[in-house]
């Protein structure tokens, strides 16, 4: 990605992530690492492309605690470093985290976390700025482009002058969008590597990197914030728009400030709302903070999902009894703004209106009926697995040999696109009633199977992801053999991290920079526990379906499946016929089949749908992916796969 | 509703099923008005909300400031949509009487389409809820398109060259190729080209 590398002074389109990667660079940044996770993952992606050749080490970690250690021994050896990864990645990393915070840092250290309001991409809608004043340590928040590139290069001055880590948060809507940003400049020089660790035990830049003397260093933790707070009086990342005594101040930061200025412009309240923008979110300011909050009666803090930077406001003008009296907060604790869901320009209009008790304009109300009318009698579009996804395969397995076992078995789910299988639980053939973290599903199935002598009788099966398995799986898996759990755990390895874009993990053998590297095997691992290992391919429904069936018969041990076969996105099946599929309307029997539409009604391919003029099956040959499984379902052998002369190989 | 004082900037939003490469027409698109010197911001979602679902980017074209990745409600100038019934969608929430549409023809089911559950609206329900809710809309198979130029997802790329064609942003030929130059292989620059052309002369 050259466009990575414009030169100085040139306008470059870049997405958020790639503005935070740029930043980094003209940092001077020499270690990034990260772990794959929407809406993070390009920051660390857009760095790989460009690394060869210019002093650069990128890293794809295993986990998000492992990516923010091994930036720290940068850090620790004097190297400007960086650790990516998306708001739930801050909890892994955070015992480190509350460590690293206490030891200090010596190279410029930014943890980016980039955050999903909404969850739309994201099973959880948790929150990392609270971990800035849990664990003492600045925090700094993007609202546009530019700013995201500037603002990580001075992230790891910031980090420097304090000795200690800084964060960089963004969200979904910063990261995943794209603006105009003008480039700045690479620095001339590199940094060597040098670890010194003989000097006195509080001096973080030449003694022994340790949380120890624990008070001491605490103590040392919070006079750094004094010399932040200076620094954030005289920031140029906080900003104010609008008349010297506007009727209301609105507080704001990261994206929902742009959401702000458009809402205030909507109204037409330039002239009685001044935007107070903030981008040094914690510790806050607090000179340039109440010197903006004498200015107006009515204060309305905006921000996504948690209160945080309204408590923070309000502990300040509590402090003042001055600053506080006469004066009127809105913001999510009055119940003007939501507490969870990422926000829009219209949800802050609509605030801005009730404060001011003025009505928006709105479209006539012939042309809001109609548009209600029209979009009653849209279908939705649910997510599914693609056309020609191997997950759909092994669930379809699942579902079989649950049904034969019959004693109602389950499967703990994990994180990954078989999420969708909890998510919507039609895609898993309703086998998946949980669902939490990373590697959570190993860890409740191992529970599950210790609940027998409470008069539990159902068998418990989980699946995880490759990635995930490597990630997070693996402590729970030991726990389980090692406790005797009776649990099928089932890897549905789809060579990749696919979800993310096909970043390389510990199972691949190319890392993030395309070198070759060893890969860690899977079912080697799993045999060196002691387990009972099975590899299969999940499109031979046969084959995977009788190791399943085995497998729950076979009581009271760890049985492991891995059901290999490449994600139908990966960059080298994409578009790429396996089989040309056809229905054979002479076999097809429509709805005088005893099947009951099982093809399209149960199965759920995108690719096989019912023609309602002709009253049969009928694959959608713009959507199939050539996968051929659908020919395995079918009762009447009515679905047909022909080899596809040039196709590729699978693997396996 | 429309805003008091944005007037000068453009709002654009292209909508489709995952895959259909949204994204990447967006990318272009948006690197030819950067380019052409506008302040251009994209929103938009990747990831699982790709799977199969419906995906949407806003694209502000403004001449001189950064503008919000979400676009308000009612708020489109112009939908680029290349699957009908998410044109539909967008248009329910975005549209306005105002509004310029530029839609593929050729449909995707959704899955409780294929399932039963759900029917999907006539062609007929289609064109007139296109015509209720549009000021002007234009609607043509680009997938055939794809598909007679060997690859049915070069539909993003006819429906760009569709939108050429209208006259309503200010993008040509000329600025297609220099931005597909950027990043493509010269076998997929000309066939990339010919999808433009293609998707150009639907507009009449």
């Amino acid at each position: 990605m050259t466009r990575l590398l414009s030169p100085a002074g040139s306008r470059v389109l870049f997405l958020g992530n790639e503005a935070i990667a740029r930043g980094a660079l003209e940092a001077g940044v020499s270690v990034a690492t990260g772990y794959p996770g929407t809406p993070s993952s390009e920051v660390i992606e857009s760095l790989a492309t460009v690394a060869r050749g210019r002093n650069l080490y990128v890293e794809w970690s295993v986990n998000e605690k492992v990516a923010l250690e091994v930036a720290a021994a940068a850090s620790f050896a004097g190297l400007r470093s960086m650790a990516v990864m998306k708001q739930n990645g801050v909890n892994v990393a955070s015992d480190f985290l509350l460590h690293l915070t206490a030891s200090g840092t010596r190279g410029g250290l930014v943890l980016v976390s980039c955050e999903d309001p909404g969850a739309l991409s994201s099973v959880n809608e948790g929150e990392s700025r609270y971990f800035a004043g849990m664990l003492e340590m600045p925090l700094l928040e993007p609202a546009d482009f530019q700013e995201a590139k500037d603002m990580t290069k001075w992230a790891f001055e910031l980090s420097e002058a304090i000795g200690n880590v800084v964060m960089l948060r963004s969200v979904t809507r910063m990261s995943h969008a794209s603006g105009n940003v003008i480039c700045g400049k690479f620095p001339a020089k590199t940094r060597k590597a040098v670890f010194r660790c003989d000097g006195p035990i509080m001096d973080s830049q030449t003694g022994p990197m340790i949380s120890t003397p624990v008070v001491a260093k605490h103590l040392l933790r919070q006079q750094k914030l004094k010399t932040v707070q200076a620094l954030f009086e005289k920031s140029p990342f906080n900003c104010y728009t609008g008349p010297a005594r506007p009727d209301l101040l609105l507080v704001t930061a990261s994206a929902c400030s742009l959401y702000a200025a458009e809402a205030v412009e909507m109204l037409g309240l330039q002239k009685r709302v001044g935007i107070l923008k903030i981008g040094t979110t914690w510790p806050l300011p607090p000179r340039l903070v109440s010197g903006h909050l004498r200015k107006a009666g009515k204060i309305l803090i905006v921000e996504e999902v948690m209160a945080f930077l309204e408590e923070n406001v309000k502990v300040l003008a509590a402090g003042d009894p001055k600053l506080s009296k006469g004066k009127t907060f809105f913001g999510k604790y009055d119940g003007t703004l939501p507490f969870a869901g990422e926000l829009n320009p219209d949800i802050v209009a609509d605030a801005l209106a009730k404060i001011f008790k003025i009505r928006r304009d709105a479209l006539s109300p012939s042309y809001l009926e109609e548009a209600r009318k029209t979009a009653a009698m849209l279908p939705p579009r649910e997510q599914t697995f693609c056309a020609g996804c191997p997950h759909r395969a092994s669930f379809w397995s699942i579902h079989n040999a649950i049904a034969l076992d019959s004693r109602e078995g389950f499967v703990c789910g994990d994180i990954g696109c078989y999420s969708m299988a909890a998510l919507t639980p039609a895609n898993g053939y309703w086998t998946m009633p949980t669902l939490h973290s990373m590697g959570s599903g190993t860890g409740l199935a191992g529970g599950f199977a210790k609940l027998a002598p409470f008069g539990f009788k159902k068998p418990v099966l989980t699946v995880c992801g490759d990635s995930t398995f490597y990630h997070a799986v693996i402590p729970a898996l030991i726990n389980a053999q090692h406790n005797r759990a009776d649990v099928t755990f089932i890897v549905l390895d789809n060579q990749g991290t696919a979800m993310t874009g096909f970043q390389p993990h510990p199972g691949i053998e190319v890392n993030a920079l395309k070198e070759s590297v060893p890969a860690v095997d899977i079912a080697a691992v799993c045999r060196a526990i002691g387990a009972k290992v099975t590899v299969c391919d999940p499109f031979d429904l046969a084959a995977t379906g009788a190791v399943l069936t085995d497998f729950l018969a076979e009581k009271g041990l760890l049985k492991v499946l891995i059901l290999r076969q490449a994600c139908a996105l990966s960059p080298e099946k994409k578009g790429k016929k396996t089989f040309e599929m056809k229905v054979d309307e002479e076999l097809c029997l429509g709805d005088a089949c005893g099947c009951n539409r099982l093809c399209t009604r149960i199965f759920r391919c995108p690719a096989l749908v019912w023609d309602r003029k002709k009253k049969k099956a009928a694959i959608d040959e713009v959507v199939c992916a050539g996968c051929g499984v659908c020919a395995s379902i079918c009762p009447q052998k009515a679905i047909v796969k022909t080899p596809v002369a040039s196709a590729f190989a699978s693997g396996g | 509703m429309k805003n008091k004082n944005s007037g000068l900037t453009k709002n654009l939003i292209l909508t489709g099923v995952g895959g259909q490469g949204n994204v990447m027409a967006s990318r272009a698109l948006a690197g030819m008005l950067v380019d052409a010197g506008y302040v251009v911001t994209i929103g938009e979602t990747f990831g699982m909300s790709q799977r199969g679902g419906s995906v949407m980017s806003h694209l502000r074209i403004s001449p001189d400031a950064v503008k919000s990745p979400q676009i308000p409600k009612g708020g489109a100038d112009v939908i680029v949509a290349l699957e009908p019934l998410e044109a539909l969608r967008v248009l329910t929430v975005y549209g306005n009487p105002g509004v310029s549409l530029i839609s593929n023809a050729r449909s995707i089911d959704p899955m409780g389409v294929i399932t039963g559950e759900r029917d999907y609206p006539s062609e007929e329900t289609i064109h007139e809820a296109f015509a209720r809710l549009t000021a002007r809309c234009w609607i043509f198979d680009a997938t055939a398109i794809g598909l007679v130029l060997g690859n049915p997802v070069l539909s993003n790329i006819v429906m760009i060259g569709a939108l050429a064609g209208t006259g309503l942003l200010p993008i040509d030929r000329r600025m297609f190729a220099k931005e597909i130059r950027k990043t493509l292989s010269p076998e997929k620059y000309a066939l990339n080209l010919k999808a433009f052309d293609a998707g150009c002369s639907m507009i009449k």
